[in-house]
């Protein structure tokens, strides 16, 4: 079976639209390093908090990294407009994740030069504002970017701030918020099923509910926001054009994978946080992972899929960035395709992983016991 | 307001990479190399059921997760800045260069983050079995990183593999497997992988010589050093198997790269090597003066190095430069008239597309296809830029080749006398010993500086000048963002040195009764 260009570059979107829907789904992990200081008690319960949260940061910092490489491999040109042109917001989000990765390692060594809680500082950091800051970075997908593209391929950026304009937009700022809100709810809800301490367990049901309350109306307002909100797509012609009410107009052709998706998204988000916070079962996460997962993947493939500009012009509507110009060639398009062929296997090893290691729950006496391995 | 191109922003764009490449480099290698030896240790453990090695292996397991968090934060910045600081560049070649990048993440980074978690938190959850196998993985997966960045690196070098597209203004990828199999990326994954092995050898026997010096875990320490000097040995020699073929790689790739390598101005035949000396700092290409004071000067073998050959020609800075027809050498003013011309059909060629005209689009592609392997020298602005910065690639050179024939005496050195059980008596060589950690860092630092500054130029070499790589940036925005990441690295560089050291100094856990 070969696929022609256009084919392998819906399909690399929609690959990118499920790597983007998997970070979406754990970023429980910079959640729960924003539940840290108001929802525990004591040093006992923070310490078992960041080592439940540190068996699993690595992957949702492997899942950026990738995010990151996919993109460049199949969308060059994002890659570089993006990257190049919003130069002050992604340093920004690169910046609170270097720090995250050194704080888990660091919080608790001796001669850290921060002390435990300059680190926990910094997981704050990353989970709050390198978060709105992603978010909003997402946001520009919808809400566009100020860029224009010369004769020769090459960017230039339009206004000083070089992204950081983006967290003036209240819809890039909302879906940031969104996320962080969103991320707290899976960060407690995951910190349920991982640890086994009785009252902390009370605390982050009541957390993970009342995170829940906060989000969804940020979360419907993004969808209804949609009615009416310009995107960008192609003409009969093949000009790059602005069109009213594109998004919503996307999210209903994509049938199951637009507004089921979403739905179906949202309803099991819910679903598993009201599991968490009326029932005794602790295992709500995953309905709401799951839910997270599906709500990123219609979010994603509405922006980029049914000739749409997956990244908009502001200055120049014809220099918005589609899956069709934005792309890789067809060989490497190929290439890339069978590489991701590994994605079973590795989901595989890293499902089956997660289980042998999660197979009882952490408890206090596990991380007192081995000083030496633990965070 | 749109931001111009600004020429000064390029300096600060390469100082940004290479602060952060450099960064990067102080952990990367450990991770490497560590990651080998506790996968040793382990294998020793399951064994033998040697409570002993356990103790060993979890203590250096410890260092290893101090020093990997850190090399896993600063790689974040470097995949990034290509697309921030150098967005030209990832437009220009992201069909190629993103691939690997992407399938190292795939191939590689997965295994190492999911199996880094079971190796440090999984001694009590998982199976000795499982553990060990999971031990290895990391080793083999970190390995596979090095792989697919190193085929990355090698491909700016050496680029192969690949096709202009006119009409995008791109290159494009037309077989991975050229890339792969490029000798260039075989030689500088052998090379990057082996030092790395050494490097973290020498990390060791630094360790051990400080506890053996104050009397402390003899046992630790003696059997540390056992296994790690003949990992150290071992890669030693794979170190210089793979720097000849470099340095082989290098006069048919780059070979203006290797006469800078080796302060060679004029092009000899038979060439002969400059074992040391000191430049000449009037020297200029072009000039009468000579290169050396006091050179100590071994006939024949630069020949041998460059070209396996004893009496071959190698030419010199002053014949890439300004060409020297009796060797079939073109200079750079020629190579620039002909990227010039390359240029306009390139210009008349997308002119003629524009105006439908399909013959006039054909004959003007036509040409430039004939001559497109010299476009990237259309956008030098004069030939003398050509020129790398000898001074730094000659010295730096020379020092890396000599530590790199010292450290496998140093080796050998340790393991004769751990064997015997004498080591604890030869004081002076233990003292030398804490030396070695700085002296393979140096190594190993300026084996990427030569790698990278020998390139210059170019962002990728005879096709891509740095200058024309770069993002449209502003030099005070790119200044900044590199003192941001001075002032950031330098601070979690310290708090990582800081740990590690009282790390070292609380030392292994007790014995166990």
């Amino acid at each position: 079976m070969t696929l022609d260009h256009f084919q392998l570059q819906q399909l690399w979107w929609v690959l990118l639209s499920l790597v983007g829907a998997l970070l979406l789904a754990m970023t429980f992990v910079q959640g729960g390093q924003t539940l840290l200081w108001t929802t525990t008690r004591g040093e006992q319960e923070r310490t078992l908090v960041v080592n439940a949260l540190g068996r699993k940061w690595e992957l949702t910092f492997t899942l950026l990294v990738l995010f990151g490489g996919a993109f460049f491999a199949a969308f060059p040109r994002f890659y570089a407009v993006s990257f190049g042109g919003a130069y002050w917001l992604w340093m920004l989000i690169l910046i609170t994740f270097v720090l995250q990765g050194v704080s888990f390692e660091f919080r608790n060594k001796a001669g850290n030069l921060f002390g435990p809680r300059g680190y926990e500082g910094f997981l704050f950091l990353n989970g709050s504002l390198g978060l709105l800051a992603l978010g909003a970075a997402v946001g520009t997908l919808f809400t566009g970017g100020s860029f224009v593209i010369d004769g020769s391929g090459r960017m230039s950026w339009g206004t000083p701030l070089h992204g950081l304009e983006a967290l003036l937009t209240p819809y890039n700022v909302i879906l940031g918020l969104a996320l962080v809100l969103t991320a707290r709810v899976l960060g407690a809800l995951y910190l349920i099923q991982a640890i086994e301490a009785p009252n902390l367990t009370e605390r982050l049901r009541e957390s993970a509910w009342k995170n829940l309350l906060a989000a969804l109306p940020l979360i419907l307002f993004l969808l209804l926001r949609w009615h009416g909100m310009t995107g960008y797509g192609y003409a009969a012609d093949g000009a790059i054009v602005a069109v009213a009410g594109k998004y919503l107009d996307n999210l209903i052709a994509l049938g199951l994978f637009g507004i089921g998706f979403a739905a179906i998204g949202l309803a099991l988000l819910a679903g598993g946080t009201g599991m968490a916070r009326f029932t005794p079962v602790r295992g709500g996460v995953w309905l709401a992972a799951a839910g997270a997962l599906l709500f990123g993947l219609a979010l994603f493939l509405v922006c980029g899929l049914n000739e749409t500009a997956f990244y908009p012009s502001l200055l120049d509507p014809a220099a918005s960035l589609t899956i069709r110009n934005a792309s890789s060639s067809r060989y490497t398009l190929a290439v890339m395709a069978w590489a991701a062929l590994s994605v079973p296997l590795i989901l595989g090893y890293v499902a089956y992983v997660w289980r042998l290691m999660g197979a009882r729950p952490l408890v206090a006496d596990e991380v007192k016991n081995d000083p030496h391995h633990s965070y | 307001m749109m931001e111009a191109f600004d020429p000064a922003a390029v300096g600060w764009a390469r100082a940004q990479f290479a602060l952060t490449a450099m960064y990067h480099w102080m952990f990367v290698p450990l991770t490497l190399g560590l990651s080998c030896l506790l996968a040793f240790f382990e294998t020793f453990y399951f064994r033998t059921g040697n409570p002993e090695w356990k103790r060993i292996t979890r203590f250096w397991m410890r260092l290893f997760a101090v020093n990997f968090a850190i090399g896993i934060a600063t790689g974040l910045i470097l995949e990034f800045q290509f697309g921030t600081n150098w967005s030209h560049y990832s437009w220009m070649v992201g069909d190629i260069f993103g691939a690997p990048l992407a399938i190292e993440v795939l191939f590689a980074f997965f295994l190492e983050a999911t199996f880094f978690a079971v190796m440090f938190f999984g001694w009590e959850r998982v199976s000795p079995r499982f553990h060990l196998f999971s031990t290895w993985m990391v080793a083999i997966g970190s390995s596979l990183s090095a792989l697919w960045i190193l085929v990355a690196n090698a491909w700016m070098q050496h680029p192969v593999g690949m096709t202009f597209n006119p009409d995008l203004a791109r290159f494009e990828m037309q077989d991975i497997g050229a890339l792969i199999t490029s000798p260039a990326a075989v030689t500088h994954f052998l090379h990057a992988t082996s030092s790395s092995f050494v490097l973290s050898a020498l990390f060791v026997l630094s360790v051990c010589s400080w506890y053996l010096l104050k009397g402390r875990h003899p046992r630790l320490a003696v059997r540390s050093i056992l296994v790690a000097s003949v990992f150290g040995l071992l890669s030693s020699l794979l170190v210089i198997l793979s720097g000849d073929q470099a340095a082989y790689d290098a006069a048919r790739f780059q070979p203006m790269k290797l006469a800078a390598m080796e302060g060679l101005y004029q092009g000899e035949q038979p060439a002969g090597l400059v074992v040391f000396g000191l430049l000449n700092p009037d020297k200029q290409p072009g000039d009468d003066r000579p290169t050396f004071r006091h050179p100590l000067h071994l006939p024949f073998l630069l020949s041998l190095l460059a070209n396996h050959r004893l009496d071959s020609f190698v030419p010199g800075i002053d014949d890439l430069l300004y060409g020297n027809p009796e060797q079939g050498i073109e200079g750079v003013a020629e190579k620039m008239a002909r990227g010039r011309e390359a240029l306009a059909f390139l210009s008349r060629y997308r002119q003629a597309r524009q105006h439908g005209d399909a013959e006039a689009a054909a004959l003007n592609l036509e040409a430039f296809r004939q001559i497109e392997d010299r476009l990237g020298f259309a956008y030098l602005n004069h030939p003398e830029e050509a020129v790398p910065h000898v001074p730094t690639l000659f010295y730096g050179f020379h020092v890396m080749v000599a530590l790199g024939f010292l450290f496998p005496l140093i080796f050998l050195l340790y393991l004769a006398l751990a064997y015997r059980g004498r080591l604890s008596r030869h004081r002076w060589l233990l003292r030398f010993g804490l030396l070695l950690v700085p002296l393979g860092f140096a190594a190993s630092q300026l084996g990427w500086v030569v790698t990278e500054m020998g390139r210059q130029p170019w962002a990728i070499q005879n096709i891509l000048p740095v200058h024309v790589a770069q993002s449209s940036l502003a030099a005070t925005t790119v200044q900044s963002t590199f003192f941001i990441f001075l002032a950031l690295l330098t601070l979690l560089f310290i708090a990582e040195l800081r740990i590690m050291l009282n790390q070292i100094r609380i030392g292994p856990e007790e014995e166990k009764r």
